[in-house]
């Protein structure tokens, strides 16, 4: 039975510095690993449709026809396994997180990705 | 006779971090019954199956607790492997150990920090969240998720840990060590919390067996019963002792998990001691046939995933049988003959995670 246990460590807090962030005025805290949200390179998308099959909240949708790759932000829930799963790594984690948004919507982008013309060279892949 | 009054418990208090709602049969102060009843988050997940090829669904039974979300995706992980008969390599194993083992470290310290809460201690409440704060850095510099890793995956884990940041984390260990060291003094020896705790919420050993009790609130009871044991991932090649008390209050239970914060960082320390080098994952090709019972240690008590597939990449049945589920039986039986102000207490003492119970 003692009292006065806390006296030692409640002493010490009082003369460090916080242990929390002064969050919008100091940025984060994020490390290269951290997961933010995907973004994608819309010039190497090759158009398979890996990313939509693989993602577990159903976020991805490709339209091959109108050549557009669209997120949902609100339904993603950032596990990386399209990033992982990319045969041409055209998709990226960014470690920033997303802004706060005031609606709800999707993210289209328009894929520029032109199939390269083959040229007689065997064993040309497109990059 | 004394009348007797019912006082409704919930699904909204303050102690309680989720909804479960517990209806207090009272007689003057005194707790004569109490009747539970859960169903305020559940979310289908069971179902969501045979939806989510089984490979996604590492993601979706990761999502089903928010605080001990790893070992969740381990123990499916681990059931699959067992179905499709994939061997794993020996260094995925260790890192899901020591993952493993700072999901208890941080789930403890969230649960000592809602406990002091429950009894007002709102400054010892901040302190264990300060630790806490440092382990959830090292799981997203190691994994990056903070809460949700999703770093295990069928057939291995998904990142690997460098030998530097691993000797790094070992260092790290050793003033996390002595940070605990002060706090759970606080929490052992301090006169007011134990005098809050003691003789609180009693559950006999009998009773905890036979309620089916499990984790720390059956530990506390003296109940000698860690999934751990059984050797799961690296457990079986590191030296693990079981934490028992053999009061069964809540102070029994509180030192329980106290205890086994300093086992959870020997075990990360042995992990990493015994860490061989390889490959973290290997190629998983088909799909689960047959079915599997994968059991394993929460922070909260035992874990069951039990696991049918049929040969395509739906899979048919998935059960999970979580730790709060089974330990409000002996809740409810701790709480008979409690004194009302002690409701709170008592509730938080087994931990219960109720998104977890209700999935």
């Amino acid at each position: 039975m003692a009292f006065f246990e806390m006296a030692k460590t409640a002493l010490r807090t009082v003369l460090q510095r916080p242990a929390t962030i002064r969050y919008p005025a100091e940025p984060a805290k994020k490390t290269p690993l951290t997961r933010g949200h995907v973004i994608i390179d819309e010039s190497r998308c090759i158009s398979c449709g890996t990313c939509q099959r693989k993602c577990p909240s159903q976020a991805i949708l490709l339209q091959k026809e109108e050549k557009t790759w669209q997120i949902d932000r609100f339904r993603c829930v950032v596990c990386n396994s399209c990033v992982d799963t990319c045969p041409v790594k055209c998709l990226t984690m960014d470690p920033q997180y997303t802004a706060p948004a005031v609606s709800c919507g999707v993210e289209i982008v328009t894929i520029t990705y032109v199939k390269p013309v083959k040229t007689v060279d065997i064993g040309e892949t497109p990059a | 006779m004394t009348k007797q009054i019912i006082i409704p418990f919930g699904p909204q208090h303050p102690v309680l971090p989720e909804p479960i709602h517990l209806d207090l049969v009272l007689e003057d102060e005194k707790v004569i019954e109490a009747i539970p009843s859960i169903g305020y988050i559940h979310r289908g997940f069971e179902k969501l199956v045979e939806k989510r090829e089984f490979t996604e669904y590492v993601y979706v039974a990761e999502r089903t607790c928010g605080i001990c979300s790893f070992i969740h995706g381990l123990t499916y992980c681990q059931g699959i492997e067992e179905i499709m008969k994939v061997e794993v390599p020996e260094r995925a194993l260790f890192l899901r150990t020591i993952w493993s083992e700072y999901s208890r470290l941080h789930s403890h310290l969230l649960w000592l920090g809602c406990f002091a809460d429950s009894f007002g201690f709102e400054n010892l409440f901040m302190n264990a969240w300060r630790i806490r704060e440092r382990i959830l850095d090292v799981m997203e510099q190691t994994t990056g998720g903070r809460v949700i890793q999703g770093s295990c995956k069928i057939g291995g884990v998904r990142k690997d840990i460098i030998g530097e940041k691993l000797d790094q984390m070992s260092k790290d260990l050793d003033s996390i060590q002595q940070e605990l060291e002060e706090l759970t003094n606080v929490f052992l020896r301090d006169a007011s919390i134990r005098h809050r705790l003691k003789n609180v919420g009693v559950l006999s050993r009998d009773d905890a067996y036979s309620c089916g009790a499990v984790g720390p609130t059956a530990r506390g009871s003296g109940v000698s019963y860690d999934m751990r044991k059984t050797g799961y991932a690296a457990y079986g090649k590191l030296n693990l002792e079981t934490v028992t008390e053999s009061d069964g209050d809540c102070y029994a239970r509180c030192t329980v998990r106290c205890r086994e914060l300093f086992t959870s960082i020997d075990l990360i320390k042995q992990a990493i001691r015994k860490i061989p080098d390889g490959p973290v994952d290997v190629k998983v090709t088909g799909a689960p046939d047959g079915e599997y019972f994968a059991r394993s240690e929460q922070p909260r008590g035992e874990l069951v995933h039990y696991i049918k597939g049929n040969g395509t990449k739906f899979l048919v049945r998935s059960r999970i049988r979580t730790p709060t589920l089974t330990n409000i039986p002996p809740l409810v039986k701790m709480l008979q003959g409690c004194e009302l102000a002690d409701v709170p207490v008592i509730v938080l003492s087994i931990d219960p995670c109720i998104s977890c119970t209700e999935r």
